[in-house]
């Protein structure tokens, strides 16, 4: 971009101009935002307004736009000039609808839209058009982690929608577990019987699809690179390796069966009659769909189910959760013996049977086979004559009593096939037990975050395979406790999801949330420190360190979410649209009211995810908050430089209010750890605001989901009376 | 564990039994154990076990304590628990039908009151093919003996004047009362009944 030429529109539309002075806002936004061209209209979204833009756009070479009217959330569409920079001024959700109606307020009203005015200028000014990022890669071939059931789904759904793909596999076949079944829980109506697995058919296709390549007994030896650019060794067990180049990655390996072997009170490792799903498996498959057979060659007269056998434990010894699929695979089990004698005696002990999905017809189903459901709690499995002499609590007739049975059952859980815990020190004897899957050559470590309970990244509140390593998905029981059927849901949306990882990463574009999105962070290396603080604080592992040890950013790794920005205490990361300075500048703008006006100035650093659309949302209600705060939206309150909170209190601003989104365990933020790492560094505010002589409630942080617009305008109304009390900032005036 | 009467414990046995023998009993199985019937149940606190245990007992081959429970003889057919289950179980016909199976089989309790109402009022009812108010009233009255029965007759003077007056209770009826045409017909229908309803559960008597 040669030139810079600046414009502003103003749009008196939607009742703007019937409460607002817009001449005045012309004459701010020429004299103290110093738009060379400014222009107002009455239906700026129409046709001929946004005629008019664009007019300006091509022939009179405005190249920065700045429109003040509705939320930069609306008219999106309308106002769509991407060759040109572009802010907006929140004329109306931010004031119009949240200022309280009447003509007291008209001057308070007057000076919020005079302020986001200014506000747009003076962030126009520092924002340049993305340019794009020039290393893109074109690596479209997706590389699957895993040969079982969610591995071949995935597989065979990249190549149908045309995408070359890789599965590597450890053991010598595919298969996995599902291929080690008889048969599956049932996926179709009438949801009454067991049925086939597939797996024979699944290999087939997977064997006869040519843009499918099989790895058998092999393992990733090291994956580097970045989506479109990843390469992977792969490792055979005789030692052989090829380098596999691919553009995104598909972790499907599955899991493990809890071992029984740590449940010896009920049997576990120690009664050769006391047998795991996966045992039962084995022996239906033997059985061949005739009576089933124990290992010593009896024929099972009776059988008893322990549902939650080392899981939903809460003393610390076993799994803490549910694995989910449990109760439909026992139901499906009994029925392997009630399909093939009815008069096997086979019974179901369980605590809360759980059967999610259209489980509930083929529990029905059971029941009408005579599979007998027992609520009840095994305490004890111990050898009896030929079988097994199960003690429990019958929890409907509230006693201890006992039953026996030829074979015993345990519903043991899923443990994820997760690698190395990357967060534990690298001296922990529990790291150093795992083999890592991935193999990753990045800084923060071999393999992908995990999150809980052993299982691997996953974003579960809306996007459930994405990780925290962009082009990396997890899929199946390693990113959470699931059946076949959902597995398989798992494997196609993550298919589709590498496909739009490879796609983006190949035009030099975000993977989401911000998809499309064409900045990307760059940094000042002149400037830089080293301090690290960037490559630590990235939520998605995007930064690695180069020989020199300056932090060497993989922009198709980056989401743009902008943490490394608001951690690098030297400023020296920018984005061409977003930077220290669109905000700090926004800040440092504002025609701040004397220390005795009775008229504070609250600065909301809101999250352009929840928190921004929440504002807006109770202006689009009429919820009625102060005219004293200004908003501004933030990639990710991750994002926030602490030089922007000094900024402000030293121009003079009387209270900051920081919404970003839930952190922690459950967290709702859309970069994971972003709002985490904000509330971290600003943990340490107090210490400036103590050197400013300033108190500590001026600056607090709350944590706002999409859907708190009610809250949110209370919050804002609750500080501004608080700040009124504590008094305005001293500060003022020297900014 | 197993007796001649016990079945093994948490085997099919007795549940097959109860299919077998009592009405709707093939519905047993399909409980799911969510306790609504026992929670609707307006005479809930008064019996020995609610709907959901007695069909728990039955799962579990508790064979004499299910069939000599007074719970199946507390049911006043409210139909509560019928229209709230939600696996659709017909619970009133259900205990209705333990209540007969285990009358049958003698084991039913010795006494309960409801059992000994009953058998009075089949016994009334069959004898002549209409039922004997009167008869079925004094028989009621005096069932715990002579002085108890006047007693319980004086208490309830009113009503049967009040009766008497509109018409509504025949004095007359003591001496035999109103009865089928074709009495022996009846009687013959009520045995043939039987006999089928016998042969069909396996009983020979």
């Amino acid at each position: 971009m040669s030139e810079m030429k600046t414009a502003a529109y103003i749009c008196s539309g939607c009742g703007i101009g019937d409460k607002i002075d817009v001449k005045s806002l012309e004459k701010i936004a020429t004299r103290e935002g110093k738009m060379a061209l400014v222009k107002s209209h009455e239906f700026l979204c129409g046709e001929a307004g946004v005629g008019m833009i664009r007019n300006d756009i091509d022939n009179e070479g405005v190249t920065h736009v700045m429109i003040a009217g509705c939320s930069r959330r609306a008219k999106t569409e309308a106002f769509h000039f991407p060759t040109t920079a572009m802010a907006r001024a929140n004329l109306r959700e931010g004031v119009l609808w949240v200022v309280a109606e009447g003509d007291e307020h008209d001057e308070v009203r007057q000076e919020m839209a005079d302020d986001y005015v200014r506000m747009g200028c003076a962030e126009l000014k520092k924002m340049q058009v993305p340019a794009g990022n020039p290393a893109t890669a074109q690596n479209k071939r997706i590389l699957v982690v895993g040969g079982g059931f969610s591995g071949m789904t995935a597989a065979l759904a990249a190549a149908e929608a045309g995408y070359e793909a890789v599965i590597v596999e450890k053991t010598g076949e595919l298969g996995g577990w599902a291929g080690k079944s008889w048969k599956r829980v049932p996926g179709a109506a009438p949801y009454a019987d067991p049925q086939d697995t597939g797996i024979a058919d699944l290999i087939a296709r997977v064997k006869s699809s040519p843009k499918i390549t099989v790895h058998l007994s092999s393992t990733l030896a090291e994956t580097r690179g970045a989506p479109g650019r990843f390469a992977a060794d792969v490792a055979t067990e005789s030692g052989s390796v090829t380098t596999e180049e691919v553009g995104a990655i598909i972790q499907a390996n599955g899991f493990t069966p809890y071992d029984i072997a740590k449940l010896p009170e009920l049997g576990g490792g120690t009664n050769p009659n006391v047998v795991d799903h996966a045992g039962l498996e084995a022996l239906a498959i033997a059985a061949k769909g005739d009576t089933i057979k124990r290992a010593d060659g009896k024929e099972v007269k009776s059988v008893v189910f322990l549902q939650c056998a080392g899981q939903r434990d809460d003393s610390g010894k076993h799994l803490p959760y549910c694995s989910g699929h449990c109760c439909a695979t026992s139901i499906k089990q009994a029925m392997y013996f009630k399909d093939a004698n009815p008069n096997v005696d086979t019974v179901v002990m369980y605590q809360d049977l759980r059967v999610p999905g259209m489980g509930e017809d083929f529990y029905r189903s059971a029941q009408q086979k005579g599979v007998v459901f027992t609520k009840g709690k095994a305490a004890a499995v111990e050898p009896a004559g030929d079988g097994c002499r199960v003690a429990f609590r019958d929890l409907i007739l509230d006693e201890d009593t006992a039953l026996e049975a030829d074979l015993v059952v345990l519903a043991t859980g899923q443990v994820a096939n997760s690698g190395v815990n990357i967060e534990l020190p690298d001296d922990d004897p529990a790291k150093a037990q795992k083999t890592s899957v991935l193999n990753l050559a990045y800084r923060q470590g071999k393999d992908l975050p995990i999150l809980k309970h052993g299982f691997n990244d996953s974003h579960f509140i809306c996007f459930p395979y994405e990780t925290r390593r962009t082009g990396i998905y997890a899929v199946g029981p390693v990113r959470r406790p699931m059946d076949a059927q959902q597995a398989e849901e798992d494997a196609v949306g993550a298919a589709l999801k590498a496909i739009q990882a490879v796609e983006n990463a190949s035009l030099g574009r975000a993977a989401h949330p911000r998809s499309g999105d064409l900045s990307f962070p760059k940094v000042r290396l002149e400037g830089c420190t080293q301090c690290k603080r960037c490559t630590v604080e990235c939520p998605f592992g995007a930064i690695d360190e180069d020989e020199k040890r300056f932090p060497l950013f993989n922009e198709s790794r980056c989401r743009r979410c902008g943490t490394c920005m608001g951690a690098c205490p030297v400023r020296v990361i920018s984005f061409e649209n977003y930077n220290v300075d669109t905000v700090g500048s926004q800040i440092k703008c504002l025609d701040m009211p004397d220390e005795f006006s009775e008229k504070p100035r609250i600065l909301i650093l809101a999250c352009e995810n929840d928190a921004y659309p929440a504002l807006d949302m109770a202006g689009l209600q009429r919820h009625v908050y102060s005219a004293f705060v200004r908003a501004i939206p933030v990639r990710c309150l991750g994002s926030t430089n602490l030089v922007w909170i000094t900024d402000a209190l030293n121009s003079g601003w009387d209270g900051i209010i920081m919404m970003g989104c839930k952190k922690g365990d459950d967290y709702q933020c859309h970069f994971v750890k972003g709002s985490e790492m904000a509330h971290y560094r600003l943990s340490k505010v107090d210490d400036t605001l103590k050197q400013l002589g300033l108190e500590p409630e001026r600056v607090v942080t709350h944590e706002i989901a999409i859907t708190d617009n009610v809250r949110c305008a209370q919050i804002i109304n609750d500080y501004v009376a608080q700040i009124m009390e504590i008094g305005l900032s001293p500060m003022k005036g020297f900014g | 564990m197993t007796t001649a009467n016990q079945p093994a414990a948490y085997r099919n046995d007795f549940l097959k039994e109860v299919e077998a023998n009592v009405e709707e009993g093939h519905m047993v199985k399909m409980c799911m154990q969510c306790g609504v019937c026992a929670g609707s149940c307006p005479l809930g606190s008064h019996w020995e076990h609610s709907p959901q245990k007695i069909f728990m007992m039955i799962r579990a081959g508790k064979r004499e304590e299910v069939l000599t429970s007074d719970a199946m003889w507390m049911c006043t057919s409210c139909y509560n628990c019928i229209a709230r289950c939600p696996r659709k179980l017909p619970i009133t016909h259900i205990m209705h039908g333990l209540a007969n199976y285990a009358h049958r089989l003698g084991l039913a309790p010795k006494g309960q009151p409801t059992r000994d109402f009953a058998v009075m009022f089949w016994n009334n009812l069959t004898k002549t093919g209409r039922v004997n108010e009167l008869k079925l009233t004094l028989g009621h009255y005096f069932k715990d003996g002579i002085g108890a029965g006047i007693k319980k007759g004086l208490e309830m003077k009113g009503v049967g004047l009040g009766l008497l007056k509109a018409k509504r209770l025949n004095p007359m009826e003591i001496l035999g009362g109103h009865k089928l045409q074709d009495l022996a017909g009846f009687h013959a229908i009520v045995a043939k009944a039987r006999e089928i309803e016998d042969r069909r559960r396996g009983l020979s008597s």
